[in-house]
């Protein structure tokens, strides 16, 4: 019975495990394949040679830029979501005024906003402030929607903080200035790389702002690149396949390394109040 | 003691510093454009040329619109599905991953975890071509094993291209679940396991009794984050198929897009965000305060 149980258990545990594994394999495998063996061979068979002749192709086509596009904006992006979320988080949690249960309320409701509501203001906007087509204009929106989860996260934290170590530095004559870099800043350290994993892999895949604010191939980040290159390349599959390699492995490798950082990263993310 | 209500005291000046930064980006990129999206509702305009004023004009074409009302079915149906397949099936994970018995759990979660690392537009296209027709994943193995008359047509179909999709969908967002529910399990307290165990619990009890109570309130924060979610779905769905075929697998928000950059009719296109903000807004009120009464009742 209990060996019955548990055949079963590791069976479908071993189901899901394709389920979810076995997409990047088979994305992976293709990509090594001629246009042609693609078609006439065997889904599941393995390269007859591997073509790496599809990665020079694809990285000739651009996608070594849009890597480096989508690097910048979203570093950029990060660096000033982590300090205006940590000011803002800062003051809400830890100086008493009239307004502050209302200004986090506000941008706890950010987290609802639907972003289609907001898709054509930020395209006008940005059109008529002249960053139509350049990544900084991608930095505003983004910054914009990964505050409410960053602050709520940094909240959270600095009100577990005790007052004593501030209080401590009070004495010793800090102004509340040096009390946030000084103090709060470094204590709060581990939320903070929670906020920065969270938003980077956020960010790193976002694609409906770069879809609607930029045009020019060489402003395109890597998800966009790869939306259009599916667009122009989409009969040769094992070389899209080369493109979807490539825009998934940054993330991935980064996995490797960190990946417990990453799952609490997205851990605390998802969990709203 | 003065000191500490030196610290907390009301300075504005401090607050003004401190908030001005986020305030700034927020109300210029999220606030703002609600009210404004709201304004261009009632013009016809095509994005770059002169806005005509015509009052609640767009307003009455969208109420007649069946194509908006087809897709706003079909987030009706993707919210069903969504909260009815990702959560039970992530709290099974999240289940077998947090027994104590279960071997290499560690390396099952993360590989369960991938598919939250990928982007949406690589979810897309992966799946279109899992999709193919002719070699694609799913009909090669349904070939390979005999089940010759379960070959569909997955995305062309208009029956199931939907329902194709929410599969992508679902890939994507169980592991996102999985780990909200599997941080919960491990901190509910380790003596009530125990105590059910001494009171002769076993297995599907101690599910039923200690592990289920526990997470009710990760359960219904869990379907919020995924009712939301699916009003305002737009991603895989844009990248899969593109609310096709013929408005099949139409969501608000596709039909948003197409209305504001296809065809640019911007201030139509205005009209469908606005009401897919105002649907979002009343339907996950509606359910947070159903949910909230229900909790204070139990």
């Amino acid at each position: 019975m209990r060996i019955l149980q548990n055949t079963i258990k590791y069976f479908l545990a071993v189901v899901w495990l394709l389920v979810t594994g076995y997409p990047f394999v088979f994305i992976f495998q293709s990509s090594m394949k001629g246009m042609m063996e693609y078609f006439t061979t065997s889904v599941w068979a393995l390269p007859q040679k591997f073509h790496f002749a599809n990665y020079l192709q694809i990285i000739q086509a651009g996608f070594l830029k849009y890597f480096l596009n989508s690097v910048i904006v979203s570093l950029v992006a990060v660096f000033l979501v982590v300090l205006t979320s940590s000011m803002a988080a800062y003051a809400i949690s830890r100086i008493r005024f009239r307004f502050s249960k209302a200004i986090y309320g506000l941008f706890l409701a950010g987290m609802m906003i639907p972003m289609h509501v907001t898709l054509i203001p930020v395209y006008t906007m940005t059109r008529r402030l002249g960053l139509y087509d350049s990544l900084s204009g991608l930095v505003g929106p983004y910054v914009a929607f990964s505050l409410p989860i960053s602050i709520f996260i940094l909240v959270g934290f600095i009100q577990d903080i005790p007052l004593e170590l501030e209080e401590a530095a009070v004495m010793d004559g800090a102004n509340r200035y040096q009390i946030y870099g000084l103090v709060v800043l470094p204590v709060i350290k581990p939320a903070l790389s929670t906020v920065m994993i969270y938003n980077m892999v956020m960010l790193w895949n976002e694609f409906v702002y770069a879809l609607v604010l930029l045009s020019s191939p060489s402003k395109w980040v890597l998800t966009l690149g790869l939306w259009n290159f599916r667009g122009e390349y989409g009969i040769d599959i094992p070389l899209v396949m080369a493109g979807l390699v490539l825009s998934v492995l940054p993330l991935i490798i980064a996995y490797v390394f960190l990946h417990e950082q990453i799952i609490k990263g997205m851990t605390a993310g998802s969990v709203k109040g | 003691m003065n000191k500490l209500k030196a610290l907390l005291r009301n300075d504005r000046i401090a607050v003004a510093v401190f908030l001005a930064p986020a305030l700034f980006f927020f109300a210029l990129y999220m606030i703002a454009p609600i009210p404004i999206s709201a304004y261009y509702s009632l013009f016809r305009w095509s994005g770059i040329g002169e806005k005509v004023f015509i009052g609640l004009g767009n307003w009455a074409e969208l109420v007649k619109d069946p194509i908006f009302w087809l897709s706003f079915q079909n987030n009706l149906k993707l919210v069903v599905v969504s909260i009815g397949t990702q959560l039970p099936m992530a709290l099974l994970l999240a289940v077998f991953l947090s027994a104590r018995t279960t071997k290499l759990a560690g390396f099952f979660k993360t590989i369960y975890f991938i598919p939250l690392l990928t982007s949406s537009v690589a979810i897309g296209v992966m799946w279109r071509y899992i999709y193919d027709t002719n070699f694609g994943l799913v009909n090669v193995l349904l070939r390979n094993l005999g089940l010759f008359s379960w070959i569909q047509d997955w995305l062309g179909d208009p029956k199931l291209a939907l329902y194709s999709v929410m599969v992508a969908i679902n890939w994507r967002f169980i592991p996102f679940y999985m780990i909200l529910f599997l941080a919960a399990i491990v901190a509910i307290p380790e003596e009530l396991f125990e105590a059910a165990m001494i009171d002769g619990a076993r297995g599907i009890q101690v599910f039923r009794h200690i592990t289920l109570p526990q997470l009710r309130p990760t359960i219904i924060n869990a379907a919020v984050l995924s009712l939301v979610g699916a009003l305002k779905f737009f991603d895989i769905v844009f990248a899969m198929t593109n609310g096709g075929p013929a408005h099949a697998s139409e969501l608000m928000a596709t039909y948003m897009y197409k209305r504001s950059f296809t065809d640019f009719r911007m201030g139509y296109g205005s009209t469908v965000a606005v009401a897919i903000f105002l649907i979002a807004m009343v339907i996950s009120t509606v359910f947070l305060n159903s949910t909230r009464r229900r909790t204070a009742r139990s």
